[in-house]
């Protein structure tokens, strides 16, 4: 079976470690803060200027002043820090944050991402994603291993512009959870239920699978 | 007063001098800490061909978008347009030039033409479409593009209280590119929700020292919510 969105985000928070001060994408990746392992915390950054996200507010507390990246309104936590864009993006692209987590349309073998224009629609702009992806240390992508036509979004090379190149290094996607080296994809983890087989069928670029891999697990 | 005082009566004070084809840099991030009355008086004014430099275009029918209705825009340089439908109408139309810049490269390039600056290195946008046509040198064996400055004839810009000197301080993530914008304006205005006397404000808490501001209004502010999200109490 497939993953859902929460086991896919219950797997991600298994990445994050005591400390960490994470910047996670919209869909998926926003679901992973409601899984962060107990005994660990973790300060989230969100790219607008703030350093330790909390939830959102309650109706009384709503302020339009308190926004995260996706323009939602939310809270600070105890010990949180704000500050201007320039910083924000001095702390991003000064390899600060530790963990940095987004969705993608295609990931290729050598470690390049597109995830912010499909030509021929509408481009809305790329935002963050581009900063984000050409700095941080320590990505993982989260997307589904197929688009909605079965198509591969794993391949040889992206056919979309890229969001940046030779930067990705871990991808999970429903079937699979997958590391990037040397021109290839390594299995390292199957979604429960899943075949090595069918992750076969449904990764289009170079694959490496070794001789046992082992089922995925969702907790520490 | 004297010299130092920066504060004008009107709206119309605050932005005499904006005229046709002139460049505006804007505070703001989304619909959060925007000059909503500035942008208001850039609308009564009419002016027209403004090149608009702001993280993003407003919405439909508030912020920066009004702009776009009355077709006074002719290039918006920005990460992130996807909130305004007129925008789409008016790009997929060839009404306006857009230049989509990654959210920290514009913040930087605005924070270095305020500080003189004329250009820099970043790894952002390197073998993308964003990197086509840029200067690429490596540093380290790692590969980045020149992005130039940017600076404005206008910047607009929001705080929540200045001293009549125009040191100012933001509330909360009302900040974003607002610091940046107002070091990087030939003029630059900013209104506030309070102006205060000098001393009043710790100057060790300062956001944005008085050197950079040249006008300052007391505005009124709806602050719009884009999206309202809760959590039940």
């Amino acid at each position: 079976m497939a993953l859902t969105r929460e086991q896919m985000a219950r797997r991600a928070a298994l990445e994050l470690r005591d400390g960490d001060y994470v910047n996670l994408g919209i869909g998926i990746p926003t679901l992973v803060a409601n899984y962060v392992p107990d005994g660990i915390r973790v300060m989230l950054q969100s790219e607008n200027g703030l350093l330790g996200m909390g939830p959102f507010p309650t109706e009384d507390a709503v302020d339009a002043d308190m926004i995260n990246a996706g323009k939602q309104t939310v809270t600070a936590i105890t010990g949180a820090a704000i500050f201007n864009s320039a910083e924000s993006f001095a702390m991003i692209r000064g390899g600060h944050v530790d963990v940095t987590i987004l969705g993608a349309f295609e990931v290729s073998v050598h470690g390049d991402i597109s995830s912010w224009m499909v030509p021929g629609k509408l481009v809305k702009g790329m935002g963050g994603a581009m900063d984000l992806v050409a700095a941080a240390r320590n990505i993982l992508v989260i997307m589904t291993h197929a688009d909605k036509s079965g198509a591969s979004k794993l391949l040889d090379a992206c056919t979309l512009p890229l969001t940046g190149a030779a930067c990705i290094r871990k991808v999970l996607t429903d079937l699979a959870y997958l590391e990037i080296a040397d021109g290839a994809f390594h299995l390292k983890e199957r979604a429960p239920g899943v075949s090595v087989e069918e992750i076969v069928a449904r990764t289009a670029g170079n694959l490496v699978v070794p001789s046992d891999v082992p089922e995925m697990r969702f907790a520490l | 007063m004297n010299g130092f005082d920066k504060v004008v009566g009107s709206y119309e004070e605050a932005l005499a001098g904006l005229s046709d084809g002139m460049t505006v840099i804007s505070g703001g991030f989304g619909l959060c800490g925007i000059p909503e009355g500035l942008i208001a008086q850039i609308r009564r004014m009419g002016v027209r061909e403004l090149t608009v430099v702001s993280n993003n275009c407003g919405v439909d029918g508030f912020g920066l978008g009004v702009l776009l209705e009355d077709r006074q825009i002719r290039k918006v340089i920005a990460s992130y347009v996807g909130e305004n439908k007129l925008f789409e109408q008016q790009l997929l139309n060839g009404d306006i030039e857009v230049e989509l810049t990654p959210q920290g490269t514009l913040a930087e390039k605005i924070r270095a033409g305020g500080a003189g600056i004329p250009a820099f290195f970043t790894a952002t946008g390197y073998g993308t479409p964003v990197g086509e046509g840029k200067e690429v040198r490596h540093f380290n064996g790692r590969p980045f593009i020149l992005e130039e400055a940017i600076t404005g004839d206008f910047a607009i810009v929001k705080a929540w209280k200045a001293d009549r000197y125009g040191n100012a301080i933001y509330r909360h993530t009302a900040q974003n590119f607002n610091p940046m914008a107002a070091t990087a304006g030939r003029i630059t205005v900013m209104e506030v929700e309070e102006i205060v006397e000098p001393g009043e404000l710790e100057p060790s808490q300062i956001h944005t020292p008085g050197i950079y501001v040249n006008r300052l209004v007391l505005g009124r502010f709806e602050k719009r919510i884009e999206q309202r999200t809760v959590r039940a109490g």
